[in-house]
């Protein structure tokens, strides 16, 4: 256990709160001085501003989407948000660089010395400035930049401005809308042609301060015949008042090559979690979602992929857990735009106490398009009788030649066979977590090792909890 | 001496009385059998034993060597060293038989320690052996989909596995044909010891050809009212259980 003057470390589950030096603070609540001056500390071109600018009026014009989402979104004060904070350092290249309080972070976060050296390259956000970004000498060799977005709008402008706020328009809703606004933070990738990368690219998200809200962009482009995966873990601390958390995730996946997108989150139980995530994918690509929503008094997220080319294809492999409290709104969207393209999804929702999950998939198959196909499953399970989950599968499949299979199951996990697992010396917690685990199982098998082990971890540490 | 020991107990399921100041006392080493009509509360007595949480005890007290179990929580209870055989055991879809095992006999370790794979599925196959058992039920989820057979004799396996102090068969031949009968009857049999005791319930005489108690109990309306060696059984089933309403539930 870390215990040092500099630090206030609750102890406790999910509390990761540090005390930092905020060096750089744009004030609380949102109007264009405050874009401004981000824009200013970020040292940015005249035509981010105005992208940043012109967002933030369609922020501003767009109303709550309450005609179809929850109530809830009405209790953010938007006025009372940080939406910006930096650690007023720039990324760091070498792990000597790091400062001593980022890499107490690291070590809470449970990150062994040995997998950081593993990692083809570390991308740690801190606050909403990267503050630490090492990438394995290798991989630049192979021309692959991994930065963030204010350098890879400066520096590369060539490869990222061309695809920046394209797959995800501004105005595509409210939440991408305020993010192109005020966005810091986050991973700018690119993949040259051909290039496959054996080991996962990671970033480890942090929230670390009162009213603070985390806008991460992220753009990653896997160039023709490219090959990479892109783990997102966020472990937020614990706060007295609600914290916004609003990303804008950007894939494209070029002719033939393959993007996996990894996100396992664990939202302390005040954050709102609104998160768009698409992506575009050319002939014969490849991208797969594999996003695990823990935590959060309410998560927002629908990735997406729109199959643009002949014989893309999509995946969505999702898992939402809602503790009392919480309730997660997830789904999938596929668009088919091209012939014999296929998509997949994935969708297991846990429910727990008063906890709520609800399902909003997307299917879109037009009449022109032939051979194409969709297989959705969407399973929920219950523990316990107040538990609420519901389903909005809305498919929209014409033509012939294309096919759509869903199927939807809801199972309960009943007092009776909680009892019947205690009675062989389980307690009531182990009893819950070897129901969830059962229940993914399957799901989990999919995932990368090391993602499939944090989240067992994460499910018996949040079941645990759920008792009592 | 080491028993389970069973004083005065009443006990409640929805404000409705089902036991009623019943006494009983099963020493380790012993078998005994407990009798009676349905709707006499055997089943009942066996979930208060095993620290259900939806019974309500009103008096009484229930000793496990010595040590007082009422109020404790079931896992407690369990690990503690009491095991029910249910009469109906409950379907855990996604949860294999071989994971559960596993995670059960975990949870006695102390922290720090954990069960070593290779170990574990030499032990549990060994015992699948003996029940008869083939070895491609461990994957298979908790009594899921499984015929009444198979769910008695994977109650068996998680008994055998799990060497508890004092054992509860409650209705353990319902369901089971005289092959299955057998084979499980000859594992309590091999089970049987200085240092265990059992609960049979069963309102057949059959049972107890195979597994031979040392005592034979009568239950009627929430209480013992009647004890005897094994020709008890026999006389029960030969009478009937009126003869036993008239002479000693008045
Ligand atoms: N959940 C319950 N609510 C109300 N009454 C119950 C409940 N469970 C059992 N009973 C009643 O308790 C009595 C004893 O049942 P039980 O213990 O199952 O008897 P046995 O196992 O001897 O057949 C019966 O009259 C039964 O109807
Ligand atoms: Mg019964």
């Amino acid at each position: 256990m870390i215990q040092s003057t500099e630090f206030d470390i609750d102890t406790e589950k999910g509390n990761f709160r540090f005390d930092t030096d905020y060096a750089f603070d744009a004030g609380v609540g949102l109007n264009a001085d405050v874009v401004r001056y981000i824009s200013n500390v970020k040292e940015e071109k005249e035509w981010i501003l105005d992208f940043r600018l012109k967002a933030l009026e369609t922020f501003l014009k767009k109303p709550l989407p309450t005609h179809w989402a929850t109530e809830d979104l009405k209790n953010i004060n938007f006025d009372v948000i940080r939406y910006y904070l930096a650690k007023g350092q720039k990324p760091s290249r070498s792990w000597d660089d790091v400062p001593d309080d980022v890499k107490n972070t690291f070590e809470r976060l449970g990150i062994p010395e040995q997998e950081r050296k593993f990692l083809a390259g570390v991308e740690a956000q801190f606050d909403s400035e990267a503050a630490y970004s090492n990438m394995k000498e290798g991989l630049e060799k192979e021309g692959v930049i991994f930065v963030g977005p204010t350098e890879g709008l400066r520096d590369h402008p060539e490869i990222f401005k061309k695809w920046f706020g394209k797959v995800i328009p501004t105005s595509d809703n409210k939440f991408s809308a305020l993010n192109s606004a005020v966005f810091s933070g986050g991973s700018f990738i690119y993949i040259p042609p051909g290039v496959k990368l054996k080991q996962p690219l990671q970033a480890y998200f942090r929230i670390n301060a009162e009213n603070f809200g985390q806008f991460e962009r992220t753009l990653i482009i896997a160039d023709e015949g490219s090959e990479v995966t892109y783990m997102e873990g966020c472990t937020a601390p614990k706060f007295e008042t609600s914290t916004l958390h609003s990303a804008v995730v950007e894939l494209v996946a070029l002719k033939g090559s393959k993007v996996q997108y990894i996100t396992v989150q664990n939202w302390s139980n005040n954050v709102y979690n609104l998160v768009t995530k698409r992506a575009m994918a050319e002939e014969e690509a490849e991208v797969r979602w594999i996003d695990c929503n823990i935590g959060s008094r309410l998560t927002m997220k629908y990735p997406g992929v729109i199959l643009r080319g002949r014989k893309a294809r999509g995946e969505v492999l999702s898992i939402a857990l809602s503790n009392s409290g919480q309730h997660q709104d997830t789904g999938a969207k596929m668009v088919h735009a091209a012939d014999e393209t296929t998509s997949n999804i994935i969708a297991k929702s846990i429910s727990i106490g008063t906890g709520r999950s609800s399902y909003r998939g997307l299917v879109r198959m037009p009449k022109h398009l032939k051979n194409c196909k969709n297989n959705t499953e969407c399973d929920a399970l219950l523990i316990n009788s107040e538990s609420q989950t519901d389903t909005y599968p809305a498919i929209t499949v014409q033509g012939e030649g294309n096919s759509v299979q869903h199927e939807a199951t809801v199972s309960k996990v009943s007092a009776d066979q909680i009892f019947y697992m205690q009675q062989r010396g389980l307690s009531e917690g182990e009893a819950m977590s070897l129901c969830v685990n059962g229940f993914v199982n399957d799901l989990i098998r999919e995932f990368p090792m090391e993602y499939s082990v944090e989240l067992k971890r994460l499910i018996d540490m949040e079941m645990e909890g759920s008792v009592g | 001496m080491n028993s389970l020991q069973i004083k005065n107990l009443s006990a409640n399921i929805a404000d409705k009385q089902i036991l009623k100041e019943l006494c009983l006392e099963i020493p380790q080493g012993e078998v005994h059998a407990i009798m009676g009509p349905n709707g006499s509360g055997k089943s009942t007595l066996s979930k208060v034993l095993a620290g259900h949480p939806d019974y309500e005890v009103t008096n009484g007290e229930v000793l496990m060597d010595g040590v007082k179990i009422l109020g404790q929580d079931a896992d407690e209870i369990a690990r503690s060293g009491l095991f029910l055989a249910f009469q109906y055991p409950v379907e855990v879809a996604g949860v294999s038989i071989a994971n559960f095992i596993r995670a059960a006999l975990q949870a006695r370790l102390p922290d720090g320690e954990s069960i070593k794979a290779v170990d574990y599925y030499k032990d549990l196959y060994a015992h699948m052996d003996d029940l008869g058992m083939d070895r491609k039920f461990t994957s298979r989820s908790l009594n899921d989909g499984f015929s009444g057979g198979e769910k008695k004799r994977c109650e068996f396996l998680q008994m055998s596995m799990l060497k508890p102090h004092y054992c509860i068969l409650d209705e353990t031949d319902s369901g089971l044909d005289i092959d299955a009968l057998r084979i499980v009857s000859a594992g309590v049999n091999r089970m049987r010891s200085d240092d265990r005791g059992f609960m049979v319930i069963t309102h057949y005489q059959r049972l107890l050809e195979y597994i031979e108690p040392d005592v034979v109990h009568v239950m009627w309306d929430g209480k013992i009212v009647h004890s005897g060696d094994k020709s008890l059984a026999l006389e029960l089933e030969a009478k009937g259980y009126d003869w036993i309403k008239e002479e000693f539930a008045a």
